[in-house]
């Protein structure tokens, strides 16, 4: 500690370099912010066309400097130690970055219904003369562009944060603007904000849980800094109460934000409720980014802790997973489906949260890389049915019914084999990515010395794969349904389906591409 | 390194079957033949390399992080089912030439795409050298079955075929756990390995082998099926067009039986013999109870799959027995059982296609409108009771004698399935077949004998079983080995017969 004059100053060091992938992304999206102010008059029409160009642009040069920063290896804590850059965070980085672009290119189609799948003005009203005249007018805003960019930088903080308040604002800062989006949608417009308003409720109580946990660690240990903790944990200066209350409400906080049961119940409704390519872009990079947080701070923060907190945990995945798959079981809607199925597929996860195995030989894949193919492999197959999901139509709007699937492999048998694929990979069938994802959580799960949870799973799995299975079943065995079609969708829906099909072949083919980078990249710094 | 023959033995088939997925026009067909016809020329070529004693393994690091190998390779037994799978592939192919195609966007092309996709998938089952490799093909298979039964089976095909994909998922699921399993023990042995010599060194027994063993051991016994987990079957293959259901009893249930044989007793030979008095029991209660389902059977390609579940006890009662005698009888029977079980469900067909029904009831007098159609009918039952002459025999008696020197019991019981085998062998013939000719049958079968196509398709069948029931020797020759090492790797020797006035 250095003497410090009173109002003296020290300007931080920042690493710009290293940080550049969080400042790209923020600067594009407040450049996004702009086009939506000064392009006005005859250039409106050309808004979608600007944004889209920003965030195929920024998310692209983002995951440049994060690959070539790649070459300095491991960093170490940056911006006065409040992120660290570790393999992980970059693995975290480039997932996030690449999820991020594809999921969001969906938000570009207008083919499909003729106009986005946004509401022209989301401040508008529902059913009020201003909405009409917006819609008639085409007076479109593109504010959801720049949301996402937003939302997509705080992802990134939040994977990435080493102290428990950079974490929070992190966490805020992706949350607000999903918050927002959800209210968005230009069909069923009611639906959609009321998800909004109950995922921005839920949301927001689980923050409070969060920082309230924060306030309890900092008291027990002195400090946000997560190796600082970890080294209280260790070797407590005081009683082990406060350790134990922070810990239960940092927890509740970040497993809000992953979906896990009983912290699940926003999922199915925000998820039906919300325009279908945001439920894309949520169900795969919120999921990641607060598994992401969540790996970190029981790994890197209360690792030392970890008799506390497996046996809760191992409880959580069993609940987790059995209630996705039940509750998955008598789902007739496509979104409500895959929610309740993203809920079970947070469960297989938690099976290798919970083992924790680090201290492998080299090479064999720990829980965090493990993780990380897994969050991989279910991030493509989510990419490509989100988007197919989007191509599914009845003349009025999107068919998110079932019985309107019926069929579907009679009229356009390719879109109904990519679903098809994208759905063994949920249910873990070879030749895909999901069966080695299945592999190497359960494995790292079993190493950890928790083969029972492991058992459990795999029985799970069992009926998970039923709900898919009947999906396809209703495309292919029942007679088509007559009043669906499949629209002509351009090339921003199309891109995502065909990466998500070849990515979930080929991982699901040669998993080393992934899984090895991910196993050098895979320990934590604190 | 040698030229990689088992490698393109699965490929050109799976390459063949995507490319058959592409639009193409009425040529798809004979594309789809010519692949059959190169696979079975590539089969014959490797059978003639492998009794050359040509060194046929391959082995090239897959998934490094999880210690799995591409390595293929043969013995006895993956060959006898790689032939059996060239040989059978064309004849279904020929005999779903003209009958596929009739629902929907369901074409013959994409049927034939189907089965060539499935036998490619199948050969590298039965030549992986490697676990994890064996555990994605294995389930990998279930893809293109599902499709051809929903696809081209009957009205009720959506329900049988997904009760076929659940029970096989099922078995798959918990071997999965086994799989892993596995890793975590080969891992903390040291260096994680999925090398069958590797996990065959480590030597696992013990409890943790028990329930490892369990794992691949319910997944076989769901194959095989075996009862109690067999009723997937009769569904299955009820709603099966006939050349579906070859494919799927006649190649893809011998996966049950190689897989106890190259896995089960390989990887966990004391375990194996820990739960051998139990697998016994299951195959005599197989063998009864599958012949009791087939004699009471109305529906005639339920018949022929019950016919089969006996079939399987038999097998699996040989392994068991540990006996070298019936393990090379199981393993010969796994051969005759694909070509007979193939004669059956063609020739149930033949009838079937002409009546429009599958009801035993339904006919009646049909021998003397259609002589052939009933002489290869009559030919297939005597096959499925193990007439001697007949491959099956052979090896059904290898099995039966060989059991009595180890529990003479079982043979007994085993004796018990041989004469319900003729029950439901001759009901199978003498209902539709005999009496007097019913209006019905004078209908649909005056005239309309088996042609040459459908004649053609018998031959390599009928011809088969036979060849192999009247000179078994150099298919006994083949399988013995398996059979000598499995013995030996379970560490039991044959009983000793004991010959009455020595002493």
């Amino acid at each position: 500690m250095t003497m410090m004059l009173p109002l003296e100053i020290t300007a931080p060091t920042i690493e710009f370099r290293q940080l550049a992938p969080i400042l790209i992304l923020f600067g594009a999206a407040c450049a996004g912010v702009l086009v939506d102010a000064l392009m006005l008059g005859r250039s409106r029409r050309w808004r979608g066309e600007v944004q889209i160009g920003l965030v195929v642009g920024g998310v692209l040069a983002a995951l440049a400097y994060t690959v070539a920063n790649l070459r300095l290896g491991p960093v170490g804590a940056v911006a006065m130690g409040s992120i660290m850059l570790d393999g992980p965070t970059a693995v975290m980085w480039v997932l996030l970055l690449v999820f991020g672009l594809l999921a969001v290119m969906v938000f570009k189609e207008e083919r499909l219904a003729g106009v986005p799948v946004f509401a022209s003005s989301a401040a508008t009203v529902p059913g009020s003369r201003e909405e009409a005249e917006a819609d008639r007018f085409r007076l479109e805003q593109t504010e959801v562009f720049p949301l996402a960019l937003f939302s997509l930088t705080g992802m990134l903080v939040f994977v990435s944060a080493n102290d428990l308040l950079t974490l929070f604002v992190g966490l805020e800062v992706f949350s607000l603007p999903l918050y927002l989006m959800c209210g968005m949608a230009r069909k069923r417009r009611l639906l959609s904000q009321e998800a909004a308003l109950k995922y921005f409720l839920l949301g927001a109580f689980s923050s409070g849980f969060f920082l309230f946990g924060i306030a309890m660690l900092y008291g027990f240990s002195g400090s946000f800094d997560l190796g600082t903790i970890a080294a209280a944990v260790t070797a407590p200066a005081y009683g082990r109460g406060l350790l134990y209350a922070g810990l239960a409400l940092v927890a509740v906080g970040l497993l809000f934000k992953i979906g896990i049961v009983p912290f699940a119940n926003w999922i199915p409704d925000v998820y039906m409720g919300a325009p279908t390519p945001l439920t894309g872009f949520m169900a795969i990079c919120t999921k990641m980014a607060a598994v992401g947080a969540t790996l970190r701070v029981f790994y890197v923060a209360l690792g030392a802790e970890r008799w506390t907190w497996q046996p809760v945990f191992a409880v959580l995945a069993i609940i987790t997973m059995i209630a996705g798959t039940v509750a998955a079981l008598t789902q007739r809607d496509v979104k409500r489906l895959l929610a309740y199925s993203s809920i079970a597929h947070a469960g297989f996860i938690f099976t290798a949260v919970t083992g924790a195995s680090q201290d492998v030989g080299a090479g064999q894949p720990t829980s965090v890389s493990a993780i990380l193919f897994y969050l991989a492999a279910y991030g493509f197959a989510t990419v490509g049915a989100f988007a197919i999901v989007t191509l599914v139509r009845n003349p009025a709007s999107e068919e998110n019914d079932l019985d309107g699937w019926a069929g579907l492999a009679a009229k356009r048998p390719w879109v109904a084999g990519l679903m098809s694929l994208f759905l063994l990979s949920f249910a873990g069938i070879p030749p895909t990515a999901g069966l080695m994802g299945k592999w190497a959580v359960f494995a790292a799960a079993w190493r950890g010395g928790y083969w029972w949870l492991v058992v459990i799973a795999v029985l799970t799995s069992l009926v998970a794969a039923y709900i898919y299975l009947k999906v396809i079943v209703i495309m292919f065995a029942r007679p088509p349904a007559p009043n669906t079609y499949v629209g002509e969708a351009s090339l921003w829906t199309w891109i995502p389906i065909v990466v998500g099909a070849v990515a979930t072949l080929v991982l699901g083919i040669a998993p080393d591409l992934l899984l090895g980078p991910a196993s050098l990249l895979g320990t934590f710094l604190r | 390194m040698t030229f990689p023959w088992l490698t393109v033995l699965g490929l050109v088939p799976l390459v063949g079957g995507l490319l058959l997925l592409l639009p193409m026009r009425e040529a798809s067909k004979w594309l789809g033949m010519g692949f059959a016809l190169l696979t079975l020329g590539l089969g014959a070529g490797i059978a003639g390399m492998y009794s050359a004693g040509v060194d046929l393994a391959v082995q090239v690091p897959w998934v490094r992080s999880f210690g799995a190998s591409w390595a293929l390779g043969l013995d006895g037994m993956g060959l006898a089912m790689v032939l059996l799978t060239v040989i059978l592939t064309p004849v279904v192919l020929l005999v779903e030439w003209k009958s596929s195609g009739i629902v929907g966007q369901w074409t013959s092309q994409a049927f034939f795409a189907l089965v060539l996709i499935l036998e490619g998938l199948s050969l590298f089952v039965f030549t992986a050298d490697d676990v994890l490799l064996f555990y994605l093909f294995f389930e990998a298979t279930l893809i293109p079955m599902y499709f051809l039964i929903v696809g081209y089976g009957g009205p009720r095909r959506g329900y049988a075929a997904l009760k076929f994909l659940l029970f096989s998922l099922a078995g798959g699921l918990v071997m999965l756990a086994s799989v892993i399993g596995l890793y975590v023990v080969s891992a903390s042995a040291g260096r994680p390995s999925y090398l069958l010599s590797d996990l065959a060194a480590l030597n696992i027994g013990g409890e943790a082998g028990h329930w490892l063993m369990l794992g691949f051991l319910i997944a076989f016994i769901i194959k095989a099926p075996m009862v109690p987990l067999h009723t997937w079957l009769p569904d299955a293959a009820e709603q099966s067009t006939p050349g579906s259901a070859t494919m799927l009893v006649g190649v893809l249930d011998k996966i049950g039986t190689f897989g106890m044989i190259k896995f089960c007793l390989v990887i966990f030979p004391e375990a194996s013999r820990w739960a051998a008095p139990v697998m016994v029991i299951l195959a005599l209660i197989s063998i009864i109870y599958g012949a009791l389902g087939a004699i009471g059977s109305r529906n005639l390609m339920r018949l022929v799959a019950y016919t089969s579940i006996s079939h399987f006890g038999f097998m699996v009662l040989g392994i068991y027995s540990f006996t070298t005698q019936s393990m090379s009888g199981s393993i010969f029977y796994m051969l005759n059982h694909g070509f007979s079980t193939a004669a059956l469900f063609l020739a149930v067909g033949y009838l079937i296609s002409r009546r429009g029904s599958a009801d035993i009831n339904a006919f009646g007098g049909v021998q003397k409108l259609a002589p052939v159609a009933s002489g290869v009918l009559l030919l297939a039952a005597l096959s499925a009771l193990s007439l001697p002459g007949m491959s099956t025999f052979v090896s059904e008696i290898m099995v039966v004698t060989g059991t009595f020197g180890r529990a003479p019991w079982a043979t007994a019981v085993a004796t018990v399935g041989m004469v319900l085998a003729a029950v439901y062998a001759l009901r199978l013939y003498r209902k539709p077949m005999t009496g007097p000719v019913t209006d019905d049958a004078a209908q649909h079968f005056t005239g309309r004998d088996l042609n040459e196509v459908e004649r053609l398709v018998m031959v390599p069948v009928i011809g088969a079983i036979l060849l192999l029931g009247f000179y078994p020797q150099p298919a006994v020759k083949l399988v013995e080995p398996t059979a000598q090492a499995a013995m030996q790797r379970v560490q039991l020797v044959d009983p000793a017969p004991v010959v009455e006035g020595e002493q």
